[in-house]
C-alpha cells in the first residue's frame, strides 16, 4: 500500500513537470492569441489592451502560477477560442476519443489472444507461418495509412459505412460505435499484430518448461493447459506491452481522428495549437499526460496480483 | 486440440458478425426528412457573435443569420434589409434609415429603431474589446428619433459609409450572442458542437418570406428548410466526404480536388475576391527603392503562376481591387508590367544591385496556393538574378510577425475586402493606416484618397479611387498577381449556389433538386 503511495506522488510529479514544460514550450514560439482573437484588422492599441486584460504581458512564471492555482482549484480556465469554460468543452470531447480508444483496445485483445494461443499451439504449420508472415505486414502498417486504405476500401468500394459521416454520441450511441468501428480496426492492427507476435514467443517459452509438462501429466487437455496453466504467465511480458498499448492508443486516435473526420479530443487539441488557445492545450496535454502514467500504474498493480511474487517498489 | 479450434472459430464469427452489425447502424442514419442539406465548410467559426468574430470564413456563415439595415446583393450593390429606405444628406454626413415594417427577430421581438441604435452603437463602443472596424470611430452620434427611424451622424464627410452599417442588427435586450444568436436572417442557430458542426434552420418569421416582389430588397427567403454546416479541417477529407455522401455541398474547393469528384458532381466556379501578390515590405531594402519594386513586377510572368496554382485558370489583377468589384476594378492595370527581363535588368543595375540580392519570401503554411505560387516567383526571379528563399510559417506565426509587426521583407497572400466599398481594399495603403502591412507611404496616395473619401459626387469619388489604383501600379507598392478560381463543389440534391462579390455564402439561394 505504502508502495501505491509512492506511486501516486511520483505520478503527480511526472505530470506537474509536463504541465510546466508545456507551457514554456508555447510561451516560446511566435503567436498571440489577442491578436487570433481580435484578428489582422484590429487597432494595435486594442490587442495590447486584450493582452493586458487577458494577463498575457506578465512574466510566464506568474502566468504558470496562475494557471496552475486555478488548476488545483478545479478551474481549468476557459478557452479563448470558443469563450466557454475549458471543462465544458472538453466534457462534450472526452467520450468521444476514450470510446474510440477503448474500442480499439477491445478489438486488439478480441483478435490477439485467441491468435497467439493458435499460432503457438501449431507452430510451424502452415497457418502459423501464414499469420507470422501476415503479422509482420501488419505491423509495418502505420494507423494513418490503414486508415486510408479502410475508408478507400469500406467506404468508398464497399459502401460499409460512409466516410466522414460521424454521428454524435448523443444523436444515435449505435451509430455512434458503428462509426468508430473502422477507426478502432485501424489503430488496433499493428498494435495486434505486435501482441500475437509476443504472445506466441511467450507462450512457447512457457510451454517447455517443466509445470507444463507436469500439468499434461495430470491428465490436463491441452486447452486446459494452454488457458489455465500456460496463458497466466505467459500474459505476463504482454501486459507490459498492452499497458504501454493502451497509452499509444490515446496518441494513435488523434491522428486516426484526421484521418475519418472525428470531432475527438485531437481535433480540438490541433485547432487549439493552431489559435494559441493555451488553456485548452494545457488541459489536454495534462489529460493525456495522466491516462499514460495511470496505464503504468495499473499494469504495475496487475501484475502483482497475477504474480504475487513481483511487488510494487 | 479440437474444442479450441471450435472456440477460435466462433469467436472469429461473433467478431466478423459485429463488425456486420456495427457497420450496418452507420450507414442508414442519414435519411433525408424533409429538405436537409449537408455543406462542408473549411474551419470552425470563431463566434457567433457578429462584433467578435474576425475570420471571413465566419462571416460567411453569420451572412444567413444577421442582417443589417442594409445588405450585399449578388451583383455587388447595397440593398435595403432591416432598413426599407435610407437617404444620404448632401453633405455625406447625416444618414437616416426607415427601419422596415414588421422584421422580427430570431425570438419573436420585433425590431425598433432603438435595436439599431444599440447595434451601431455596440460597435462604435471603442471599450468593450471587440474587434470593430476602425470606421466606426467616425461616428458622431446614432439616434432614434422615433421608433422607426435612424439618424447617423459622422464627424467627417464620407460617402462610403453606408457599407459599413451592413453590420449586424441585434436586439438591445441582448444577452450572450455567442451562446445565443439572435439576428434577423433567413437562418437561425439550432445548435453548435465546436470542431463539428453547426446546425441551423429556416427562421419561419423571416421578413423576406412575405415580400411577394424581392427585387431592390435585401430579401433572401430561404428554401431548404435544415442545413447542417459539418466543420472539414482536413482539406483531403473534403473530397473523399463529398463522394461519400456525408456531405451535399463544399465551398472553396481548388481545381485539383474538383477534377477527382467525377460524374454526378457539379461544379460551379467563381472567383475567390481576393488581390493575391507578392507584397512587399515598403520600408526594408531594398524595397524602398521604387526601380526595384519595378524590376520585380517586369520579372513576373503570371501564366506559370496560372497553371501551378490553378490548372491555368485565374485573372490577371494590376493594383488592390479584385475584378469581381467591376465599380472600380481597372482591367489595363494587369498589362502594366509586361514580363521583360530585360528591362528588369536594368531597372536593378540603376537601382544600384547590377548582381541582384537576396530576399525572403515569408508564406503561411496552410495556404498551399500561396506556397506554390512563391515557388514559381521565385523561379521567375532567378532569370534577374534575384534570389527569393521561401519560409513557410503558421498562420499564427505570419498574423504576429507579418501582418502586425510588419518584421518581414515580402510575403505572398491574398487580400480581400471586410465590406463591399473601396475604403476596405484601398484604405490599407494610407501611411497612417493601421492596417498598413506593407508600409507604404506616398503622400500623393494618401491625398488622392482623403479627397476620394470625402467626395460626395459619385463620378469625383469614382475617379479619385482608381487614381489611387493608378498610383499602386505606377509605384509598383507591390507585385500584383491575380484573383485565384474559387470552385464549389455540389452532389446531385442540391442546385442553386450564387456567388457574390463578397466572401459571403447565401445558404437562401440553395435548393434541393427535384
Amino acid at each position: 500500500m505504502k508502495a501505491v503511495i509512492g506511486r501516486l506522488i511520483s505520478m503527480v510529479v511526472t505530470v506537474l513537470l509536463i504541465s510546466f514544460v508545456a507551457f514554456m514550450a508555447f510561451s516560446l514560439i511566435p503567436g498571440d492569441p489577442a491578436l487570433t482573437i481580435l484578428g489582422g484588422q484590429a487597432d494595435p492599441a486594442k490587442v495590447e489592451a486584450l493582452r493586458q486584460q487577458m494577463g498575457l504581458n506578465d512574466p510566464v512564471l506568474i502566468r504558470y502560477g496562475r494557471w496552475l492555482a486555478g488548476f488545483l482549484h478545479g478551474d481549468m480556465g476557459s478557452s479563448y477560442q470558443y469563450d466557454m469554460p475549458v471543462a465544458d468543452l472538453l466534457a462534450d470531447k472526452i467520450p468521444i476519443t476514450l470510446t474510440l480508444t477503448l474500442e480499439a483496445f477491445l478489438l486488439m485483445i478480441l483478435f490477439s489472444i485467441p491468435l497467439g494461443l493458435y499460432t503457438a499451439k501449431h507452430e510451424g504449420g502452415p497457418a502459423d507461418r501464414f499469420i507470422v508472415v501476415f503479422n509482420q505486414i501488419i505491423m509495418a502498417i502505420p494507423p494513418f495509412f490503414s486508415g486510408i486504405l479502410i475508408t478507400w476500401i469500406f467506404g468508398m468500394l464497399l459502401h460499409w459505412f460512409t466516410p466522414g459521416g460521424y454521428v454524435s454520441w448523443e444523436t444515435d450511441f449505435g451509430a455512434f460505435l458503428g462509426y468508430l468501428f473502422f477507426p478502432a480496426l485501424a489503430i488496433a492492427l499493428p498494435k495486434t499484430a505486435m501482441a500475437v507476435k509476443l504472445l506466441r514467443s511467450s507462450v512457447l517459452v512457457e510451454a517447455g518448461r517443466d509445470y507444463t509438462r507436469t500439468a499434461y501429466s495430470r491428465g490436463n487437455t491441452t486447452n486446459g493447459v494452454l488457458y489455465y496453466h500456460v496463458l497466466k504467465n505467459a500474459v505476463l511480458p504482454v501486459l507490459t506491452f498492452l499497458g504501454m498499448t493502451l497509452a499509444d492508443m490515446v496518441a494513435g486516435s488523434i491522428i486516426i481522428e484526421q484521418v475519418f473526420g472525428i470531432p475527438g479530443l485531437g481535433r480540438t487539441l490541433l485547432s487549439s495549437i493552431g489559435n494559441r488557445d493555451y488553456p485548452v492545450i494545457e488541459a489536454i496535454i495534462i489529460l493525456i499526460a495522466v491516462i499514460v502514467v495511470l496505464s503504468g500504474l495499473i499494469v504495475d498493480i496487475l501484475y502483482q496480483a497475477l504474480d504475487p511474487q513481483i511487488r510494487v517498489e | 486440440m479440437k474444442k479450441l479450434r471450435r472456440n477460435t472459430a466462433v469467436l472469429l464469427a461473433v467478431l466478423s458478425a459485429l463488425t456486420v452489425a456495427l457497420s450496418g447502424c452507420g450507414a442508414g442514419s442519414k435519411a433525408g426528412k424533409g429538405s436537409s442539406v449537408t455543406v462542408g465548410i473549411a474551419n470552425d467559426i470563431d463566434s457567433l457573435d457578429p462584433n467578435k468574430t474576425v475570420s471571413a470564413g465566419t462571416r460567411e456563415v453569420l451572412f444567413n443569420i444577421y442582417e443589417g439595415l442594409v445588405k450585399p446583393d449578388k451583383d455587388g450593390n447595397l440593398v435595403p434589409a432591416v432598413a426599407s429606405a435610407y437617404t444620404i444628406s448632401d453633405d455625406a454626413m447625416t444618414y437616416t434609415f426607415t427601419i422596415r415594417d414588421g422584421v422580427k427577430f430570431q425570438d419573436g421581438s420585433t425590431v425598433t429603431a432603438d435595436d439599431a441604435v444599440y447595434s451601431i452603437e455596440r460597435c462604435a463602443d471603442a471599450s468593450s474589446g471587440n474587434p470593430l472596424a476602425p470606421a466606426f470611430s467616425q461616428i458622431d452620434s446614432v439616434t432614434a428619433p422615433d421608433s422607426r427611424t435612424v439618424v447617423v451622424k459622422l464627424k467627417d464627410a464620407n460617402s462610403d459609409f453606408l457599407s459599413y452599417l451592413t453590420t449586424a442588427v441585434v436586439p438591445k435586450a441582448d444577452t450572450d450572442l455567442n451562446s445565443e444568436p439572435i439576428g434577423t436572417g433567413p437562418y437561425k442557430v439550432v445548435s453548435r458542437s465546436p470542431q463539428e458542426s453547426i446546425v441551423l434552420q429556416k427562421f419561419t418569421d423571416y421578413w423576406g418570406n412575405s415580400i411577394a416582389d424581392t427585387k431592390g430588397t435585401g430579401a433572401t427567403p430561404a428554401s431548404i428548410e435544415n442545413i447542417t454546416l459539418k466543420i472539414i479541417t482536413d482539406p483531403a477529407m473534403l473530397v473523399t466526404d463529398l463522394k461519400g455522401g456525408a456531405v451535399d455541398l463544399m465551398i472553396h474547393m481548388n481545381a485539383t480536388q474538383t477534377a477527382q469528384l467525377g460524374s454526378g458532381f457539379t461544379v460551379a466556379e467563381g472567383t475567390m475576391n481576393l488581390v493575391q501578390a507578392l507584397y512587399l515590405n515598403n520600408k526594408v531594402a531594398p524595397f524602398d527603392k521604387k526601380e526595384v519594386r519595378q524590376a520585380l513586377c517586369y520579372a513576373l510572368d503570371r501564366k506559370p503562376v496560372f497553371e501551378a496554382v490553378s490548372d491555368g485558370k485565374g485573372t490577371a489583377v494590376g493594383s488592390s481591387v479584385y475584378p469581381s468589384y467591376k465599380k472600380y476594378f481597372m482591367p489595363g492595370l494587369a498589362d502594366a508590367y509586361a514580363t521583360d527581363t530585360a528591362k528588369a535588368k536594368e531597372l536593378l543595375a540603376e537601382a544600384g544591385y547590377p548582381d541582384g540580392f537576396t530576399f525572403t519570401i515569408t508564406v503561411p503554411s496552410n495556404y498551399q496556393q500561396h506556397i506554390d505560387t512563391a515557388q514559381v516567383l521565385s523561379e521567375e526571379l532567378k532569370q534577374i538574378g534575384v534570389t527569393a528563399e521561401i519560409k513557410q510559417v503558421e498562420w499564427e506565426t505570419w498574423l504576429s510577425d507579418v501582418y502586425q509587426n510588419r518584421n518581414y521583407d515580402a510575403t505572398v497572400i491574398g487580400v480581400d475586402a471586410s465590406t463591399l466599398s473601396a475604403p476596405a481594399l484601398l484604405g490599407r495603403f494610407v501611411s497612417t493606416a493601421s492596417d498598413n502591412f506593407t508600409n507604404y507611404s506616398n503622400a500623393d496616395y494618401d491625398s488622392t484618397y482623403e479627397e476620394a473619401v470625402r467626395s460626395t459626387d459619385d463620378t469625383a469619388k469614382t475617379e479619385a479611387y482608381k487614381k489611387c489604383e493608378q498610383i499602386l501600379s505606377d509605384d509598383a507598392a507591390n507585385v500584383y498577381i491575380q484573383d485565384l478560381p474559387d470552385f464549389v463543389g455540389m452532389n446531385s440534391r442540391v442546385s442553386g449556389y450564387t456567388f457574390y462579390p463578397l466572401y459571403v455564402m447565401d445558404l437562401s439561394a440553395l435548393k434541393l433538386a427535384q
